[in-house]
């Protein structure tokens, strides 16, 4: 009987807007914006709109490179077309000067090297290309560098 | 592409509509502002098409275009799935139909899709094979598009004998031949 792989792909092509290609256009620098929201908080990554209100946001600002772990989980099998292709975290990062957390992978040798409060910082990808694989991880600042 | 909206630049070279403010980053200037991304999603899988349509894809490496027979109705289903939808029950005599077929239904593609999509615009049509009950998808070629009718005759284009394989890309398209159309009445029910 046959078999083959089949792949169904969808092209998709995006325009980003003002706020998210602010965004991606400041990791092209190696810099984090967020945005402030109505309640003076600053969300990151930026939304265009207010979570709680709905209302326009349109005040960018910028947060730190390094922040703390929020919460976290080990990826054990890890499948095809994450940051990372050895086993890592999945964890909420919320970076110094933010209020919100962003979903990212982080770099350890193992689940015993993680923790909620842990402090990471960005790890920029060799080639900058405007898109959030700019951050290729997080590692940890006082870590073991990682899974490798 | 280009863009479909005025964009206006900020000082600093990020580029925005009027009312986002971005504070001054300096030596970000240089860099050509990101207004729009390549997001492709994709779906990986393994796919085993089963005993009868295997059947009929081994059939299209040859050339042939084989359904299959409700036992009950004698409609032949192509592509087949190995049991008549009609009845439930298995189909069990192989039949072959075409190659020449009629037009069912089409329309006039004006944004293609994928990687082997022809020159827009193109036609894109249900064909109904001689001999079958329902019609299978292909691409009208060989003719201008607005000339395409329901009903039209037309016979699959097949691909080099070097490039035939049990895939449905072994009809690299259809193309019109010169025979009366088929009369509407006699398509209806077979899209």
């Amino acid at each position: 009987m046959l078999s083959a792989p089949l792949v169904i792909e969808y092209p998709f092509n995006r325009t980003t807007g003002p706020v998210i290609g602010a965004f991606l256009t400041g990791l092209q620098a190696k810099r984090v914006l967020g945005i402030r929201g109505a309640d003076g908080r600053v969300v990151c990554p930026p939304v265009e709109y207010d979570p709680q209100t709905g209302a326009p946001l349109t005040e960018m600002v910028e947060v730190g490179t390094e922040g703390e772990i929020v919460s976290w989980s080990w990826v054990e099998r890890v499948r095809d077309g994450q940051p990372l292709d050895r086993p890592h975290a999945l964890a909420l990062v919320r970076l110094d000067g933010a209020d919100t957390a962003m979903l990212h992978a982080v770099d350890a040798s193992g689940p015993d090297a993680v923790r909620t409060g842990a402090r990471v910082r960005i790890r920029w990808a060799d080639e900058l290309q405007g898109l959030i694989g700019d951050i290729a991880c997080f590692e940890l600042v006082d870590g073991d560098g990682g899974g490798a | 592409m280009s863009d479909d909206r005025t964009i206006s630049r900020l000082p600093d070279g990020l580029w925005t509509q009027p009312e986002v403010s971005a504070p001054d980053l300096g030596d970000i200037g240089n860099i050509e502002p990101v207004q729009r991304i390549r997001v492709p999603a994709a779906m990986t899988y393994d796919y085993t098409p089963g005993e009868a349509p295997t059947r009929f894809l081994m059939g299209l490496a040859e050339k042939k275009i084989l359904g299959e027979k409700c036992p009950v109705t004698g409609d032949v289903y192509v592509p087949p799935r190995g049991m008549s939808p009609a009845v439930g029950l298995p189909t069990s005599e192989q039949v072959e139909v075409g190659p020449k077929g009629s037009i069912t239904s089409f329309c006039v593609v004006h944004i293609g899709f994928g990687v082997n999509a022809p020159p827009t615009p193109f036609v894109s049509a249900l064909v109904l094979p001689d001999g079958a009950a329902v019609s299978v998808y292909g691409t009208v070629l060989e003719i201008p598009h607005d000339q395409v009718r329901i009903g039209m005759r037309v016979e699959p284009v097949w691909a080099d004998d070097a490039d035939l394989a049990p895939s449905f890309e072994s009809i690299r398209h259809w193309r019109p031949i010169d025979e009366p159309d088929t009369p509407a009445e006699l398509l209806k029910g077979h899209m």
